[in-house]
């Protein structure tokens, strides 16, 4: 009996949603159609490097990082916190970090637009005590909180899955060899915990980096990210090679980022696991 | 102590920031004026229009279906095909495995994209049937990656030994496969429903005139500002996908408490 | 006797409201090898990681060269541990694992090169400074966390079941190495076992515990051989173990007929526990036995055959050279030092 035939209708499947489709994106990304035909053109990645656009790249780029920066500033010690409780309430905490994840992210993000707008919760708090707040939405700020917010869940949660296997005798064989609770931490903890923190990382930048939902309603129509200029470019100027060109280098851009975070991971675990 | 005390105020204001602008977006959903910022009296009023507005019903009923059917669609042909990998020889295996990984890798805009760009060039009207092969598309991943690991538990021998007993392959695979590896082929499921309810992107990139789900009618309401109605929807969005997870996890966790008795 | 290092006084403990440890006292001395004994859930662990500052007793005191440690964080001790499952650091080679303690001392770089090198060497893993902890067997990942303790020359190294997860051979052999460890370096090993052999071969002084108390602190000899009630001389060897009466001083009643022995001091007619060992009963031919019975099993045990023999209304264990078949009768003789009387342990 043949077994494996079962699994063909999937691959077919998959050749023709996701594979062929990958290949449009490449193929127009380097083609132009006129009148006279199709011609092979490398004018959308040319226009990829023009200035005003390098920018929206450099500013997805620089607030992607700034997002997961703060969320690992603030999500390492909760995934800290969260591993050292006793189980029973762990558990109880841990579900509550993966409700928020599991909500739809446009609710995450239309919450924090009710909250900030000018008429909103926060503007009218602070009212009360006289000061008069310049707009609360529309500004880089407001975006990177979006991201923060939907997105710190994805930090902690590798970071502690990896933290709650360190094995206890572990951290008391470093205290038992002089190390101070600093050095423990510097020294075990953190090296130990690296494989979580570089899911985390890759987990939290790469949905900042190509978001166009949470810039467009917390940054407003005007504020560009890669992946409004991606939408602009499917969905409303149709240029679809340009847009293509936008989406090979997004996927450059994630797939080297993803190669450094894996690297650092791998160095980490002495190569035991790979 | 100051250090446990620092630990709970912490977690706290962690939990704050996480919890508050949900909470405060379900109170306001009951809230009888407009304002977002002042209590004016408890009302259903919202959850009453919500109920009468055509476009929130169309696509809630959207929605519906298309969780439900893709969802189905997904588990049986990846159900299928995690058998057919799983028999696969090691290297069309892991590249089989690999594949399945891709999608869940892409981002979900690329993914919206390159569909739109593929029924677009094969004429095939976008509306209803490409929203559901899209989500067909990204469910499958999620079955085969919840059926591989019950797969992987199975014991080879009791399938032969329903042989060896006189059992034809397809009763076998019935009455001795098929109960084993239920549970994984159910979380696959429900992830596929959870992962179909809760699409955006992908939805918003593969659909055509006419028909919306819920998170892209929310999308396009919210652009225009904020309004109760929405704060009612999403409330009880949210009460749905709280309701999944509990089952999803419910059945992870019995799953994991056999798995701990047998060991 | 050995100048006193360490002394517990009236250490207690308890884990929600279960009380795990009891008034323990003990003085341990330098130099010594004092192995804590007893069944498995007895605070054996815990005795230890109160020692080591990784738990706080709830009472009593814990004194390191006469000077109170209670509230002295493990980092300020100066006693090493080595870990029931070795708790090395696998995200750093042999070498950084042996080489943290020093780092942290700030030693300079030469020297740790050296002082690796030497216990390498003492654990007979010379060359293996690069290797992952992955890649080592258990028996030389035991050896490297022993060595990591011991680089940094703690004056009193605690062991909890270090050899719990080898295999018998292994064991044996890294029971040697660790005596000669112990001797060739003068520290004091304080190490925690649930195998009464291993304990009886390897230390100066056996702690006996039981339920989170102290049983008997003796002598491996002293333990063995005067066992201060039943529960000792149960866990210390399997032994038959008898309901008796002490009738009067020197003599005793069991199995349906009197003895003489060597104990005294009892109440008259006062019920005891009569201990005997199993190669401490002779087999002789019926006519000559204080008791008879009938061979019911054999077993050999690689040195001597051990014989349930059925006699008297009782089963007795006997070990013998000699093997007597099954089902054939035979007689037992009993001399009196053998016999070890004990005070009833009241069970509550
Ligand atoms: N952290 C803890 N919390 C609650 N109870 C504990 C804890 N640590 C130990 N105990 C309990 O204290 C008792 C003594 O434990 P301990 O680990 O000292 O035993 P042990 O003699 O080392 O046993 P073993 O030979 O199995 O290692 C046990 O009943 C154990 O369940
Ligand atoms: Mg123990």
């Amino acid at each position: 009996m043949k077994k494996h035939l079962m699994a063909y209708p999937y691959a077919l499947w998959m050749l023709i949603f996701t594979i062929i489709p990958l290949a449009l994106i490449l193929v127009y990304s380097v083609i132009t159609i006129d009148d006279a035909g199709i011609h092979f053109t490398l004018d959308h990645f040319r226009r990829v490097f023009e200035p005003i656009y390098l920018a929206v790249f450099w500013r997805s780029i620089k607030i992607a990082t700034i997002s997961t920066i703060i969320c690992l500033i603030l999500g390492y010690p909760m995934a800290m916190i969260l591993a050292s409780k006793n189980l029973s309430k762990k558990s109880i905490l841990v579900v509550l970090f993966v409700i928020p994840m599991w909500m739809n992210f446009l609710a995450r993000t239309y919450a924090w637009m009710t909250l900030l707008e000018r008429n909103g919760l926060i503007a009218t708090i602070i009212g009360y005590f006289g000061i008069q707040l310049p707009s609360l939405l529309y500004t880089e700020n407001t975006v990177i909180l979006g991201m923060v917010y939907n997105f710190l869940p994805f930090m902690v949660l590798p970071v502690y899955s990896v933290l709650v296997k360190i094995d206890k005798a572990v951290l008391e064989a470093a205290e038992d060899l002089g190390a101070t609770p600093f050095i423990v931490f510097r020294r075990v903890i953190f090296p130990l915990s690296l494989p979580g923190v570089s899911s985390g990382i890759i987990m939290v930048f790469m949905p900042a980096l190509t978001t166009f939902v949470i810039s467009r309603l917390l940054g407003g129509a005007h504020f560009t990210l890669i992946g409004n200029l991606i939408e602009q470019q499917f969905l409303t100027t149709m240029d679809w090679g340009f847009g293509s060109a936008l989406s090979v280098v997004l996927m450059l851009i994630i797939i080297l980022s993803m190669g450094f975070a894996m690297r650092y991971e791998k160095e980490n675990q002495g190569g035991g696991l790979w | 102590m100051v250090k446990s005390a620092f630990k709970k105020i912490y977690t706290f204001l962690i939990f704050l920031f996480l919890y508050a602008p949900i909470i405060v977006l379900i109170i306001f959903s009951f809230n009888e004026s407009k304002s977002r910022a002042h209590w004016t009296g408890f009302t259903f009023k919202w959850y009453i229009e919500m109920f009468r507005d055509r476009q929130i019903m169309s696509s809630l009923y959207y929605t519906i279906t298309i969780a439900l059917t893709a969802s189905i669609i997904a588990t049986v042909l990846g159900t299928i095909a995690a058998l057919g990998i799983y028999y696969m020889k090691k290297t069309p295996r892991t590249i089989m495995i690999n594949l399945t990984y891709l999608p869940v890798l892409n981002p979900d805009i690329v993914t919206g994209i390159s569909l739109m760009l593929l029924f677009i060039l094969m004429k095939f009207q976008r509306g209803f049937f490409s929203m559901l092969i899209a989500h067909i598309t990204f469910n499958l991943p999620y079955v085969i990656l919840s059926v591989m690991p019950k797969l992987k538990q199975l014991d080879n021998y009791l399938y032969d030994a329903a042989l060896d007993l006189g059992a034809t392959p397809t009763y076998a695979f019935r009455k001795v496969v098929l109960p084993q590896i239920a549970p994984g082929i159910f979380t696959g499921f429900l992830l596929a429903m959870t992962m179909s309810i809760d699409d955006f992107v992908i939805s918003f990139f593969t659909t055509g005139p006419g028909v919306s789900n819920l998170a892209i009618t929310i999308y396009s309401m919210a652009r225009k500002g904020v309004s109760p109605k929405i704060n009612a929807v999403l409330s009880i969005m949210f009460a749905g996908v709280i309701l999944m997870l509990l089952i999803i996890n419910n059945r992870m966790s019995r799953d994991n408490g056999r798995k701990e008795n047998v060991v | 006797m050995h100048e006193e290092i360490i002394r517990l006084v009236n250490v207690s403990k308890s884990y929600d409201g279960q009380q795990v440890l009891q008034n323990i006292n003990l003085g341990i001395g330098r130099n010594e090898f004092v192995t804590l004994l007893g069944p498995s859930g007895c605070g054996k662990t815990t005795t230890l990681r109160i020692i080591g500052g990784f738990e706080m007793a709830d009472s009593g005191d814990v004194i390191f060269e006469g000077k109170k440690i209670n509230n002295l964080p493990p980092y300020k001790r100066n006693l090493n541990t080595v870990f029931q499952k070795y708790a090395l650091f696998t995200h750093m080679n042999v070498y950084e694992n042996i080489a943290f303690g020093l780092r942290i001392k700030k030693m300079d770089k030469e020297e740790i090169d050296k002082k690796v090198k030497e216990v390498l060497n003492l654990v007979n893993l010379r060359g293996y400074e690069k290797r992952e902890i992955n890649s080592l067997s258990g028996g030389q990942q035991q050896r490297i966390a022993i060595a990591r303790a011991l680089v940094n020359e703690p004056q009193v190294l605690l062991l909890d079941e270090p050899l719990g997860a080898l295999d018998l051979k292994l064991r044996k052999d890294m029971q040697l190495e660790l005596k000669r460890i112990q001797q060739r370096l003068g520290i004091t090993f304080i190490y925690v076992t649930h195998d009464q052999e291993e304990a009886l071969t390897m230390s100066d002084t056996i702690v006996v515990m039981k339920d989170g108390k102290i049983q008997q602190i003796g002598t491996p000899q002293d333990i063995y051989n005067e066992p201060v009630n039943a529960f000792v001389a149960d866990f210390i060897g399997e032994s038959n173990i008898i309901d008796g009466v002490m009738v009067e001083d020197y003599y005793v009643e069991f199995a349906g007929r009197g003895f003489k022995c060597v104990d005294k001091g009892f109440l008259p007619n006062e019920e005891v526990d009569v201990v005997i060992r199993p190669e401490d009963i002779k087999l002789v031919p019926v006519e000559e036995g204080m008791l008879e019975g009938v061979v019911e099993s054999v077993i050999f045990k690689g040195v001597h055959y051990e014989m349930i023999i059925n006699g008297n209304g009782l089963r007795w264990m006997v070990h013998s050279t000699m093997m007597e078949p099954e089902n054939t009768r035979v007689g037992m003789q009993i001399t009196p030092h053998d016999i070890h009387i004990m005070k009833k342990v009241k069970t509550e």
